[in-house]
C-alpha cells in the first residue's frame, strides 16, 4: 500500500489536471466567441438585413436573401419532416415493443449519425438528377432528412414521460386510441415535443454541406422552389474561403447572426423543457 | 392492440348493439387507420436509411466497376485523364480523425469526470450547458474561426517554432502554411469535444451511486474511486462515446474542407495540407462534369457512409450496453 500522502498527491495532481482540461475545452469557446462579437459587430449594419450581396469588388452589400432563403428552406423541410417525426414517435409509444421497433429506433441512431453531406448526396440523386436542376426543394429534402430522426426520438422520449394513468384514464372513459394518443399524449407532451423541434431547426439551421450541392446558393433572390436558393450559412462558407477583406467582414457578420438565431433557438427549447419539467 | 378492441367491440355488440354501431364501430375503423398511418412514418425512417445504402450504392456503380480495387490503392486523382485513386483522401480523413480523437479525449474525459465527480452539482450543470454551446455551434462557424483566426495563427507563431525546434521530425517538415493537416485536426478536436464530453457525462451518471459509495467507504481517495469504480464501470459507455466522436469526425466536411488545405497528398507532415474525404466531395461535387467524376465522388460516400453506419451501429451498441438499465433507449 502507498503511503497517505502519496495518494493525497495523486488525487490533487489529477485532479489538478482536470481542472486544466476543462478550461483547454472552455478555451476555444470563449475565443470563437470573443472574435465573432468583435468581428461580427464591427461589420454588422442595417444594410446586411435588407441588400442582397455585391458584385466581386464592390463593398458594402448584405446576406438578406440568404436569410430569406434559409428561413424557406426550414419552413420546407419542417413541412416535410416534421409529420414523419412527430407521427412516427406517436407509432413508437403506440405499438413500438416489438423488434420492428426497435429496428425502427437503432435506424433512427444510426440516421442521425450519418455524415450531413451524405444526406446532401443522396437528396442530388433524388431530386436535383431528376429534376435536372439545382433548387431550393432538394435542398429541404437533404435538411428534412437529418430533421426526421432528431424528432423522432426527442418526441418519443417526451411522449413516454406522459404519466400513464392519464392514457389510461382517457381510454377507460371509451375515448378511441387515436384521439387519446392525439389529444391526450400529444397535447400532455406539447412543450416537450415542441423543445424537440426547436433543438432541430437549431441543428439544420446551421448546416451547410447539405445544401452545396442542392440548393446551390444564389448571389440573387429567388422566385421560384425549383430555381437555387441563397442561404446564410451557404453564404458564409462562400464569402470566408474568398480572398476579399470585404467579404470576410460580411461572412463574421453574418456567423454573428447565425450564432444569435442559434442561441435564441436553443435558449427557447431549455426554457421550453424547463417549464415542462415543473409542470 | 387490434386483437382487443375486437374483443371489447363483440362484447358491446351482443349487449346493446345500437350503441356499439354509433360508438364503438367508428372508434375502431379510426384506430385502425391511426396504427396504419403512424406505422407508415415510423417505417418510412427504416426506408429512408436503405434507400439512402441503395442510392449511393447505384450512383457509385460506374466507378466500382471501372476502377475496382484501384479506386482504394491509388493516388491519382485527374479529372481530365479520368483518372481516380481515392487514396489521399482515405488517409487524410483516417489521419485526421485518428489525430483529433487522441487529442479529444482525454480533455473530454477529464472534462465528463470533473463535471460528475468533483465539482458541486450546480457547477457541473453550468459547466455542462456550456459545453453542450459548444455543440450547437455550426460547422461552417467552427470553420469561418479557423481559416481566418486559428490558421493565420498557426502560421505566425506556432508552426515556424516548430519548424525551428523539431525540423528533424518528418512530422514537423517543410514551410509553414497554417492551411495544413494540424489546422485540422486542432478544428476537428475542438468540435468532437462537447459530444464525447456530453455521452461521457451521460454515462458517468449512469453509474449507480452506491460504485463510488462503496468505494469511498473502504477508504479510497475520490481518484481513487474514480479509478476503481466509476470508469470500470462505465469504460464501454466512455468507448461509445469516443467511437461515436470519430464518426463525428470522419463525417465532418465544412470546418476542415476550410482549413485543411484541400491538397490530394500523401504527407507525414502535419505542416502539409491535406484533403479528406468530406471535402472533396464538397470541393468537386456540384462542379463534375464527367459522368464518372460523379460516379467516383459517390463511390468516395458510399465508403464514407459505410465507414460512418459501422462506427455508429458499434458506438450505440455500446453505449445502449451501459445506460439501457438507466433510461430505456437513451442514448
Amino acid at each position: 500500500m502507498k503511503s497517505l500522502t502519496f495518494r493525497h498527491l495523486t488525487n490533487g495532481v489529477v485532479t489538478l489536471l482536470m481542472v486544466l482540461a476543462t478550461l483547454a475545452v472552455l478555451t476555444p469557446l470563449g475565443l470563437i466567441f470573443l472574435h465573432i462579437l468583435k468581428m461580427g459587430l464591427s461589420s454588422i449594419s442595417l444594410d446586411f438585413f435588407t441588400q442582397i450581396p455585391k458584385p466581386t469588388g464592390e463593398s458594402g452589400g448584405g446576406m438578406a436573401n440568404g436569410l430569406f432563403g434559409s428561413g424557406l428552406l426550414i419552413l420546407m423541410a419542417s413541412i416535410i419532416g416534421l409529420p414523419v417525426g412527430v407521427l412516427g414517435a406517436v407509432y413508437l409509444t403506440e405499438f413500438g415493443s416489438g423488434k420492428l421497433a426497435t429496428a425502427i429506433r437503432f435506424s433512427a441512431d444510426v440516421l442521425a449519425g450519418v455524415p450531413s453531406i451524405i444526406t446532401g448526396m443522396v437528396a442530388y440523386s433524388l431530386i436535383v438528377v431528376p429534376m435536372k436542376g439545382f433548387s431550393a426543394l432538394a435542398g429541404a429534402v437533404a435538411l428534412s432528412l437529418i430533421m426526421i430522426p432528431i424528432v423522432l426520438r426527442t418526441t418519443e422520449e417526451q411522449l413516454k414521460m406522459v404519466p400513464g394513468t392519464l392514457r389510461e384514464a382517457s381510454l377507460a372513459l371509451g375515448v378511441p386510441l387515436w384521439r387519446t394518443s392525439l389529444k391526450v399524449m400529444l397535447v400532455s407532451a406539447a412543450k416537450g415535443v415542441v423543445t424537440g423541434i426547436l433543438l432541430s431547426i437549431a441543428r439544420v439551421a446551421g448546416e451547410t454541406a447539405p445544401l452545396l450541392f442542392t440548393a446551390l446558393g444564389n448571389q440573387f433572390w429567388s422566385k421560384k422552389l425549383t430555381e437555387p436558393i441563397a442561404a446564410l450559412p451557404l453564404q458564409i462558407f462562400n464569402f470566408a474561403i474568398a480572398p476579399y477583406e470585404d467579404w470576410h467582414k460580411l461572412a463574421w457578420a453574418g456567423a454573428l447572426v447565425l450564432v444569435c438565431i442559434m442561441f435564441a433557438l436553443n435558449l427557447g427549447a431549455r426554457m421550453m423543457g424547463k417549464t415542462q419539467r415543473l409542470n | 392492440m387490434q386483437q382487443q378492441d375486437l374483443i371489447l367491440g363483440n362484447k358491446t355488440m351482443t349487449s346493446e348493439q345500437t350503441h356499439a354501431e354509433t360508438v364503438a364501430a367508428p372508434g375502431r375503423a379510426g384506430d385502425r387507420i391511426f396504427r396504419r398511418l403512424t406505422a407508415f412514418f415510423a417505417l418510412s425512417i427504416l426506408a429512408i436509411l436503405l434507400l439512402m445504402i441503395w442510392q449511393m450504392t447505384r450512383e457509385s456503380l460506374p466507378s466500382i466497376t471501372a476502377f475496382g480495387g484501384k479506386f482504394l490503392t491509388g493516388s491519382e486523382w485527374d479529372a481530365v485523364q479520368e483518372e481516380f485513386g481515392a487514396l489521399p483522401f482515405l488517409f487524410g480523413s483516417v489521419i485526421s480523425s485518428v489525430l483529433a480523437i487522441l487529442l479529444a479525449t482525454p480533455l473530454s474525459v477529464a472534462t465528463a469526470l470533473l463535471i460528475t465527480e468533483i465539482v458541486p452539482h450546480r457547477l457541473g450543470s453550468a459547466i455542462a450547458s456550456l459545453v453542450e454551446l459548444l455543440a450547437a455551434i455550426p460547422s461552417v462557424i467552427y470553420g469561418l474561426w479557423g481559416v481566418l483566426v486559428m490558421a493565420p495563427w498557426l502560421q505566425r507563431s506556432v508552426q515556424p517554432w516548430l519548424v525551428d525546434h523539431f525540423g528533424f521530425l518528418p512530422f514537423f517538415e517543410g514551410a509553414p502554411y497554417g492551411v495544413s493537416m494540424m489546422a485540422g485536426v486542432l478544428i476537428l478536436a475542438v468540435m468532437i469535444v462537447p459530444i464525447i464530453t456530453a455521452i461521457s457525462r451521460e454515462v458517468l451518471l449512469a453509474v449507480p451511486r452506491s460504485q463510488r459509495e462503496a468505494a469511498v467507504a473502504l477508504g479510497a481517495t475520490r481518484w481513487e474511486a474514480i479509478r476503481i469504480a466509476v470508469l470500470p464501470y462505465g469504460k464501454s459507455g466512455i468507448l461509445g462515446a469516443v467511437i461515436l466522436g470519430l464518426g463525428r469526425a470522419i463525417g465532418e466536411t465544412m470546418a476542415v474542407t476550410m482549413v485543411i488545405g484541400n491538397t490530394p497528398q500523401i504527407s507525414w507532415s502535419l505542416l502539409s495540407p491535406a484533403y479528406t474525404m468530406p471535402s472533396v466531395i464538397a470541393n468537386e461535387f456540384a462542379e463534375t462534369t464527367a459522368k464518372i467524376h460523379t460516379a467516383a465522388l459517390m463511390e468516395i460516400g458510399l465508403i464514407l457512409l459505410a465507414v460512418t453506419l459501422l462506427i455508429n451501429i458499434l458506438a450505440r451498441l455500446l453505449i445502449w450496453s451501459v445506460t439501457k438499465g438507466q433510461k430505456q433507449g437513451a442514448a
